[in-house]
């Protein structure tokens, strides 16, 4: 239509804008009008129709990370190596349906199940065994209902409720976020109007935790700021507090009557242990602290777009419990009203029986070791082939999914460059996406990288 | 505000005199009020907690066959054996199932919709037609801050939650005529005009949700024009294309109108009813633009909009979808289902209203068979709809709105009876 017919006069910032799509046009609303005629034989009156009221609107960067994926793909090169993505990948380098998940989905079938709608909070067998899992189903707060669980649209569903919540009921709280820390906390935050602030994390110069940087932001911020911490295997960095010190932190955060919101979207994941995993969330609960929880079943259990995981909220009583998770629904509904099935169904039926619980259970291990060998043979090649003496000892001890390799971003664009290797430009890699068999080849790009680009 | 931070203030002094290690005595969450019943809810609670063999519930938003049974559509199992177990669940991109998107905007806009063939559409995945709503109205909140959404009078509660967490004001404009309990135009073409140019306005293309009540053809045809003459901006709520007649590409009449007209609208679609796929939440945004180089900017600041809400939207649903509409034999199998489900709810609405009449009402139940969709707007008050549930145990929400869904063959006698022995004295 558009096409047939020229417009026979154009708004001067509509035709700015065909002309250079990136201007960033100041579109009026309802007064410029063009007129546009149909002459297909149908009599028809010309009336005004409007320029859209979108001119203005301009392209959206592109995604960092989906942005790695894409270049990936479109090269040619048969030693190319995607190490941007956030996936698990088989050694063969395949996306992984865990076996329990295959089997839960067969028993839904068989069962015919319906698709009615959810209540707002979700499904409440999914609720108690993700609280179960959290936490332990012995716990305390569990036992005596202090924890608020609503289902929610995976990690970041659950990050934005949350937000939402803080917004809503703490507007003069902000939150403070580890730096780096996973690209999406920022957005969630600044589109929930939560202001943040970060604390040192990364030490370059150690390729490991700033503690001390750590705690003295966290003791500068003003009391009563929620304090982002990821549960296990921080993103991107890989590296994890020791327990003593998660044990100060958690000190520094009650004298300081923070609240502590993790992000767990490893759990089990991390060191192929669920109760492991999830030590620095039961440490804080221990210690009688009121927190939050964002969880996600995204990576251990492969139900990446199923969208499942949950807001969990520790209070100081049942009571309290109950009137937060009222309030959690009411955001949510205006949002998307009651939250997705088919992955809540999954979930309540792997984790909630014993026999496919304990297989889910070693298959993360199997996952889980499947990442620490192949960080292994990593580290094995860059000791063995690097003759400079660098200490590649941290690749060991980061944990979970990824690893910062301390390469600047020159250096993470000469991997892509010349050795067809995909990452990310702050020098993380996806140790899901390497197999043992291209250890060697990585280890000698990430050599050469490290020592000859600057 | 000032009250918040008061108290907010007094949380922090109650917090210091904690000491280190004791459980807290208090709480951060003091000020966290129990938040109001949901009105559809509390009604679907109180009529399971009822013992009596004789309740009905006509409150319920969900289709139910004859025996009162949620359904799950055939073509919708055969999809599912498809999927089981065969395909992966790698994120879907942001936007969404490609495919899905497809099927939807042919649905919507038309088989061979000259708009989708010069991509002017920019369209992505939502979570059904509440996230539709959501995408929407954040959408317009972060492009045309100035802008106001008006809403129609009545409407489904969740539209006035949805504009306003998204922060745009909200406007109303007249829809029901309780007298005639049909569409009150007269009033509704006079808002339209009142309302400043390049207005916002909120329509639902297909069986209004709670009335029942839509414009004749005609009628949308001059909305339509009055709408170019103001320079308004259209946003289709379409929840039930397919369920209101029996035949989609009916039912969508309203939103090819506007097209026609040469309107760049915006359309919210959901699965949830049509295709049974309420707890799937699969749905579409999509908003016509003036080219394919705006729609690509578009979509791509709609889906920045739902990278900080849910990353990227749920397959399983979208999977199902786009099976089903692509596959011819899966298509008119599904075409099939949703008129009979469209078919049974008609029978029933002429079932009530010829009970009524039998029964010998003083009032007049045309307007159970005039309106359409899954809800009637029966005119009742609150005050005889709280008399059908204490005395008949029938259960609906208190604005006198029916979930035709709700009756059947087994039910409507009965209920015909109880509406007719609370309102024969009105």
């Amino acid at each position: 239509m558009a096409s047939s017919v020229a417009p026979l006069a154009l708004s001067a910032s509509a035709a700015a804008i065909r002309e250079n799509p990136k201007r960033i046009g100041v579109g009026k609303r309802g007064d410029n009008l063009f007129f546009k005629g149909k002459a297909f034989g149908r009599v028809r009156m010309a009336v005004a129709v409007n320029v859209s009221r979108f001119e203005s609107v301009t392209m959206a960067p592109p995604d960092p990370i989906l942005g790695v994926s894409e270049a990936f793909k479109a090269d040619t090169s048969d030693v190319k190596l995607n190490l941007g993505v956030g996936a698990y990948r088989t050694e063969e380098l395949q996306p992984y349906v865990l076996n329990v998940v295959r089997k839960a989905e067969n028993l839904m079938l068989e069962r015919g199940e319906n698709k009615e709608y959810l209540p707002i909070e979700g499904l409440a067998a999914f609720n108690k065994v993700t609280a179960d899992l959290l936490f332990g189903a012995n716990n305390i707060v569990v036992q005596e209902g202090k924890v608020a669980t609503v289902q929610s649209l995976s990690g970041t569903g659950s990050l934005r409720l949350a937000a939402a919540f803080i917004q809503r009921y703490f507007p003069d709280a902000k939150v403070l976020i580890s730096s780096p820390t996973w690209g999406n906390h920022k957005n969630i935050f600044n589109d929930a109007r939560v202001p943040w602030s970060e604390y040192r994390y990364y030490d370059p110069r150690t390729v490991g935790l700033d503690f001390d940087g750590m705690l003295a932001d966290i003791k500068a911020a003003p009391d009563g700021s929620f304090v982002l911490l990821h549960g296990c295997a921080h993103n991107p960095t890989g590296i994890d507090p020791t327990p003593e010190q998660w044990n100060k932190l958690a000190d520094i955060i009650q004298d300081k009557n923070h609240i502590p919101f993790f992000d767990v979207a490893y759990q089990g994941f991390a060191s192929g242990s669920l109760d492991t995993d999830a030590y620095s969330v039961r440490l804080f609960v221990e210690r009688g602290l009121e927190l939050l929880v964002a969880q996600s079943y995204s990576k251990n259990l492969g139900l990446y777009a199923e969208r499942i995981g949950a807001i969990n909220v520790v209070c100081s009583s049942s009571d309290a419990a109950a009137r937060v998770k009222s309030q959690l629904k009411r955001l949510a509904r205006p949002m998307y009203s009651n939250p997705p099935v088919h992955g809540a169904r999954i979930v309540a039926n792997v984790v909630g029986d014993p026999t496919l619980f304990n297989e889910w259970k070693q298959e993360m291990e199997l996952m889980a070791g499947r990442i620490k060998n192949v960080r292994q043979r990593l580290f094995d090649y860059l000791s063995r082939k690097d003759k400079s003496g660098k200490d590649w000892s941290f690749i060991l001890k980061q944990i979970g999914m990824f690893s910062f390799t301390g390469l600047n971003k020159a250096q993470s664009e000469h991997m892509t460059n010349k050795w067809h290797v995909y990452m990310t430009k702050d020098g993380r890699i996806s140790l899901a996406g390497l197999s043992l068999s291209k250890c060697e080849y990585l280890a000698d790009a990430i050599i050469d990288s490290f020592h000859n680009v600057s | 505000m000032a009250s918040r931070a008061a108290i907010y203030q007094g949380m922090m002094w109650r917090g210091r005199s904690w000491a280190v290690g004791a459980r807290s005595m208090s709480s951060w969450w003091s000020n966290v009020e129990p938040a109001p019943k949901d009105p559809i809810l509390g009604v679907t609670e109180a009529y399971l907690a009822d013992p009596s063999p004789d309740k009905v519930n006509v409150g319920v938003g969900a289709y139910r066959d004859d025996n009162g049974k949620p359904v799950v559509l055939e073509c919708v199992r055969e999809a599912e054996r498809t999927i089981a177990g065969n395909l992966n669940m790698e994120y879907l991109p942001m936007g969404g199932s490609n495919k899905m998107i497809e099927e939807s905007l042919k649905l919507a806009y038309g088989e061979d919709s000259e708009f989708i063939k010069d991509r002017r559409i920019a369209a992505v995945q939502s979570l059904s037609g509440t996230g539709a709503c959501r995408l929407f109205a954040d959408f317009q909140k972060r492009f045309l801050p100035d802008s106001q959404i008006y809403i129609p009078v009545p409407t489904w509660a969740n539209h006035h939650n949805i504009w306003r967490d998204a922060r745009v004001p909200q406007q109303t404009f007249h829809y029901y005529h309780p007298d005639t309990r049909g569409l009150d135009f007269a009033s509704l073409m006079e808002d339209i005009k009142k309302a400043p140019n390049g207005s916002f306005f909120l329509l639902h293309a297909c069986a209004h949700n709670p009335t029942g009540v839509d414009p004749s053809e005609e009628q949308w045809r001059e909305i339509s024009h009055l709408f170019k003459v103001k320079n308004h901006f259209p946003f289709f709520d379409m929840a039930y294309q397919g369920f209101a007649s029996g035949d989609p590409e009916r039912d969508a009449k309203a939103i090819r109108i506007f097209l026609e007209d040469g309107h760049l609208i915006g359309c919210a679609q959901s699965y949830a009813k049509n295709m049974g796929l309420y707890g799937q939440r699969v749905g579409c945004l999509s908003i016509l633009c003036e080219d394919e180089m705006q729609a690509v900017a578009v979509k791509s600041q709609l889906q920045q909009i739902a990278r900080p809400m849910y990353s990227n939207p749920p397959v399983h649903g979208a999977l199902i979808v786009s099976i089903i509409l692509s596959d011819p034999d899966l298509k008119s199998l599904w075409l099939k289902e949703v008129k009979v489900m469209a078919d049974r709810i008609i029978g029933m609405r002429k079932a009530l209203r010829e009970n009524l009449e039998k029964l010998g009402s003083p009032l007049s139940w045309e307007h159970v068979t005039n309106q359409i969709g899954m809800f009637c707007y029966s005119g009742m008050t609150p005050e005889q709809v709280d008399r059908l549930t204490n005395e008949f145990h029938i259960y609906m929400t208190r604005n006198g709105r029916i979930s035709m869904a709700g009756v059947t063959t087994g039910n409507v006698t009965y209920l015909a009876n109880a509406i007719h022995e609370v309102t024969k004295s009105a």
